[in-house]
């Protein structure tokens, strides 16, 4: 992989585009290979591989028992954190989190908090004192475009086999390795984050890295059973209203294909 | 030696199950997974390339930059993300560990930059960081004297073991624990890392090397038989 793509190459991927043509074969509203497994790391009390073509991500929960923010005295707490590793990409350095890291995290957070998809509620133990923090943890293990997809379904295929811990009440010690047999309370829709990408005039979902790189701006649509639940634009170029409208429709159509896939991995 | 119960019932001298596998990571110019039973580490090495910034360049030679991370649920309590002393101080002992083999005196000005990341922790997760490392850095093409293959020795007590888990390390009976870990080059068997936590005789101290020396020996068929089948998953 290059640092850099090639300004050749992006010419050459929207001149494809126009001919609804992508370098891979792939339709413009088709996503790439998804593999989902699970159990990376037994020590997490749910974690996911995800990957979509050659990109992948590993995904862990980890829950401890913590104090409830002043707002919400009885709802248990989440807290979402994306790491770029420099192993998945020679295009990372070291060094603190970059913007794209924090960007990752917060459209997740932002996805399964919007679409109650985690029943926060059940997750109090005793009002305005002791509640459930859940800890979502997101690391890309090799970058080839959409880490924010990827990193989405990663979250909730983490969050779908995590089991919360035993408590010691006596104690007030979490057994870390002790099942309660609960699973961390979730509604039955899950909630997929979808991001179009705008590439010249055209639009496309699940880029590759070069892709991602001859894109102009995007949209992440949050889709939970068919209702839109949330939404963030990033990058800076501004988008004509036909080509909006063009960009939520592609993800609603790609949803129903993507969420059906994700369906099977989970039962 | 004198013979004890180990926890999970393995030989003093027995590893726990091992595997192995080059090229994980499809961007990296080399990558290694290396797993000694729950422990599972993965390594992606990147370069020789440009070292940025310019000042730490060194134009006698290349260098070689290792950091070592665990993820924040490859344990119990949940690690917060970021560097802190501890993996500071593996980062360097990991490049110290591999540097002896590493043949980039020809790249003068460049970094070699190995990433080793601990996905699953259950003890010895710097040896098992060094063996994946020094398969990524084969991987990738480093010219190399010989690899590096990692074992950690441990005392319990008074008996000597091999790949300590974390059970071992918290021994407390008798003596308690003593944990070794250690490197050397694979064919060679020269001692390029050692650490040591604990209390133990000089005398006890040497057979405990020259025991890891012997363990090494299947670290290393391991290496071997994992760089000669890339993408495949290779179990003892």
């Amino acid at each position: 992989m290059t640092i850099e793509t090639p300004k050749l190459t992006i010419d050459r991927i929207r001149q494809y585009l126009t001919e609804g043509k992508r370098f891979d074969g792939r339709k413009l509203d088709e996503f790439r290979k998804l593999e989902i497994e699970f159990g990376v790391s037994n020590k997490a009390e749910g974690s996911a591989r995800v990957k979509l073509g050659e990109t992948e991500v590993i995904v862990g929960v980890k829950m401890d028992v913590g104090t409830p923010y002043p707002d919400s005295p009885d709802k248990g707490n989440l807290m979402v954190t994306a790491e770029l590793l420099p192993l998945s990409s020679p295009r990372i350095d070291l060094g603190p989190p970059k913007f794209e890291a924090i960007e990752i995290g917060r459209v997740v957070d932002r996805g399964l908090r919007e679409s109650h998809f985690i029943e926060f509620d059940k997750l109090c133990m005793e009002e305005g004192k002791k509640v459930w923090t859940i800890y979502v943890d997101i690391y890309t293990i090799n970058d080839d475009g959409n880490l924010l997809d990827a990193a989405g379904i990663g979250a909730i295929a983490a969050l779908k086999v995590a089991e919360i811990p035993k408590y010691d009440k006596e104690n007030e010690k979490v057994l870390f390795g002790e099942s309660s047999g609960k699973k961390v309370p979730l509604s039955k829709e899950i909630p997929i984050s979808i991001t179009a990408y705008k590439i010249g005039n055209e639009v496309v979902v699940d880029p590759t890295r070069e892709e991602q790189d001859a894109a102009e701006t995007k949209i992440t649509t949050g889709i939970t059973n068919g209702i839109i639940a949330s939404m963030q634009k990033g990058e800076s170029e501004d988008i004509d209203l036909e080509t909006f409208e063009k960009m939520i429709d592609l993800s609603e159509k790609t949803w129903h294909d993507l969420n059906k896939k994700i369906e099977k991995f989970l039962k | 030696m004198t013979t004890i119960k180990r926890p999970d019932g393995r030989k003093p001298d027995e590893i726990r199950p091992m595997k192995a596998k080059v090229g994980i990571v499809p961007n990296a110019d080399g990558s290694a997974m290396f797993q000694f039973g729950e422990t599972v580490a993965i390594a992606a090495v990147y370069g020789p390339k440009e070292l940025h910034p310019r000042n730490q360049r060194n134009p006698e030679k290349g260098t070689l930059r290792c950091t070592y991370n665990m993820i924040s649920f490859s344990v119990d309590d949940r690690i917060r993300p970021g560097p802190s002393r501890r993996s500071m101080e593996i980062s360097k002992i990991s490049e110290w560990a591999l540097e002896p083999v590493v043949m980039i005196g020809k790249y003068p000005g460049t970094v070699v930059d190995v990433h080793i990341q601990i996905l699953q922790a259950n003890a010895s997760t710097r040896c098992a960081g060094i063996n994946a490392a020094a398969m990524a850095l084969a991987h990738a093409g480093i010219p190399m004297k010989d690899l590096v293959s990692s074992i950690s020795i441990g005392k319990l007590d008074k008996s000597l073991v091999v790949d300590v888990n974390k059970a071992e390390e918290d021994w407390e009976e008798g003596e308690g624990a003593t944990d070794m870990a250690m490197s050397f080059t694979s064919s060679k068997g020269k001692l390029t890392h050692i650490q040591l936590d604990g209390h133990i005789t000089s005398k006890q101290l040497k057979e405990a090397v020259r025991l890891g020396r012997e363990a090494i020996k299947k670290v290393y068929a391991l290496q071997k038989k994992a760089l000669k089948n890339v993408g495949e998953e290779i179990s003892e």
